[in-house]
């Protein structure tokens, strides 16, 4: 790897976690707004235009509270929970192609952290990890109720991940890969999966709804039944973290659903753009303006999930408990089995069918 | 007994399939809600844009002037006795010679106070009143104040300005809802909120 190649990656990487931050406080204001646009009021539109400084006063606020930390909590644990919860939440974003290459001086480096060939499973395992955060949270704290919800938190979280690994392994048998940028690039155009997979995509989607620990899963926070759920005893930015990072999380989830179903950075007619462009601009300039349309195509789609998590959340009220566990474990795992046996059945059968047809 | 016509029988039947299935159900609720996302905001941006609260709102008090600007007040303390609150307070003094165009009667009040933090806004002052001078105005209220000394109002901001005259728009109940169905048919648009000072 020499230097120009190390220099685009430094910046694609930093650009990449700095975007993911922003995006993520930036939901914060955009979840209060969605909520009262959907609720016919206004949402915040006192601090800066429409209330676009409300993330920064709302930072403020957190940084200067108290950092209490209670006496009988074990407190490297108790100070390492958020710090996980924002490690993992950072972490997955490291994989996911946020556009195809970037063309400079004769190098052609990928819109991607780590072009891992192994990408989807470097994201499952962080995202199996992100329950330690809230786990290690709730037991350091000390406290019955924390604990009832780290442990709430934890089987929804492995409850959930088998459904939502059962219903990739679909994606993974139509692939035959297991490199996001692969998976990307086989949905060439308007080739999506979402039109070969949409029971996949709605087993996947209401499992990262679980993972992400959102509305109408979001049973780890419960002021009736936990006083406050994992972080009761959590204040000042340390609960800022855990909250900020369930904003990541959604936003990383928004993306790889992006990635994975609705084909990342493809959009319909890319090629006849790319053709106008390098014309115009010639292979280099125009091919990096391609990249960057498509990267802003990706950044549509991954933000219009984000708002579908919103909508979503403002429309349906919470599960119960055990109907949370029935969905998960006699629901989605029978389906999303089912889907696998379909998509073998369809890989194995129709497509030879159908590519002989085509010829 | 029947009270309205909406009541629905409760009923157990077992759930059809798409109804077992949710999504349907989910789908139905989001397009409600992205409904919603669209429609006009009921919200009144509240210091900015101020709601008509109706010609008989008790806001805050005046001191009324007659019509070639003398004050109307006599000090006869009837006010201040039926006042609840005891919110009233007041210093009566004899009108000299000379100050025949200032005050409308032989007795005038030299200090009229008014404590709006002992003022519950019941309109009894303005019932007692004989002289026709003590009103509470339903354009403006009494603004947010910070320092203790802005809490006691003085002659200073009860007397009427004869500048901007204040003019109720209705009197009783019936007329105000008389004003409301002309304003509902929009034969009367003249009449606007006036900003708090």
């Amino acid at each position: 790897m020499d230097l120009v190649e190390f220099l685009v990656k430094t910046s694609t990487i930093v650009a990449v976690f700095g975007l993911t931050l922003v995006i993520a406080m930036y939901s914060t204001w955009a979840e209060r707004k969605v909520a009262g646009f959907i609720q016919d009021r206004s949402g915040p539109n006192r601090a800066g235009w429409g209330g676009l400084l409300q993330p920064l006063a709302d930072a403020g606020k957190m940084f200067f509270k108290e950092d209490f930390i209670p006496a009988l909590a074990n407190k490297w644990l108790f100070i390492a929970g958020p710090s996980l919860a924002m490690l993992t939440a950072l972490l997955a974003s490291a994989v996911i192609p946020f556009g195809s290459t970037f063309r400079v001086a004769g190098h052609e480096v990928a819109l991607q952290g780590v072009e891992s060939n192994i990408g989807i499973l470097y994201v499952f395992g962080v995202v199996a990890l992100g329950v330690y955060g809230i786990m290690v949270g709730g037991w350091a704290s000390n406290n019955k109720f924390s604990l009832l919800g780290a442990i709430r938190a934890a089987s929804q979280n492995i409850s959930y991940e088998v459904a939502m690994g059962l219903s990739l392994i679909a994606i993974l048998m139509m692939s035959s890969s297991l490199s996001l940028g692969e998976i990307v690039a086989q949905q060439h155009g308007m080739n999506w999966n979402i039109f070969y997979q949409p029971l996949g995509f709605i087993i996947f989607i209401t499992c990262s709804f679980a993972e992400c620990n959102r509305v109408p899963f979001d049973l780890p926070e419960c002021e009736t039944e936990l006083v406050g759920g994992y972080h009761t005893e959590y204040g000042s930015m340390k609960l800022g973290f855990y909250l900020f990072a369930e904003y990541i999380n959604m936003f990383i989830s928004s993306a790889i659903i992006s990635v994975l179903y609705f084909g990342g950075y493809n959009y319909p007619g890319m090629d006849f753009v790319y053709e106008q462009l390098v014309k115009s601009f010639g292979t280099e300039t125009g091919h990096n303006i391609a990249t960057l349309i498509g990267t802003a195509v990706f950044f549509g789609k991954a933000l219009f999930f984000v708002f579908f998590y919103m909508w979503v959340r403002w429309t349906i009220p919470r599960f119960r408990y055990d109907q949370l566990m029935n969905l998960g474990w006699k629901k989605l795992i029978p389906l999303a089995i089912f889907n696998i046996i379909i998509t073998g059945a369809a890989v194995l059968f129709l497509k030879p069918v159908i590519t002989a047809w085509l010829n | 007994m029947q009270l309205t016509n909406r009541s629905k029988q409760v009923s157990n039947k077992q759930m059809t399939l798409a109804e077992r299935a949710y999504l349907p159900a989910i789908a139905t609720g989001l397009a409600i809600t992205i409904k919603h996302f669209f429609a006009k905001k009921v919200t009144i941006q509240y210091p900015e844009v101020k709601r008509y609260l109706g010609p008989v709102f008790r806001g805050r008090h005046i001191l009324k002037r007659d019509a070639e600007g003398r004050e109307r007040c006599t000090a006869c303390g009837l006010c201040a006795v039926a006042c609840p609150a005891e919110a009233i307070s007041m210093v009566a003094s004899e009108r000299v010679k000379g100050e025949e165009n200032l005050y409308r009667e032989e007795k005038y009040a030299a200090v009229y106070e008014v404590n709006m933090l002992r003022c519950i806004f019941c309109g009894l002052c303005e019932e007692a009143c004989p002289k026709q001078a003590v009103y509470l105005r339903h354009d403006e209220f009494v603004p947010v104040f910070t320092e203790r000394d802005q809490v006691i109002w003085g002659k200073d901001l009860l007397v009427e300005d004869m500048n901007n005259r204040y003019t109720r728009e209705a009197w009783t109940k019936e007329e105000a809802r008389a004003l409301d169905a002309k304003r509902a048919s929009g034969e009367v648009t003249s009449v606007v909120p006036r900003a708090i000072p």
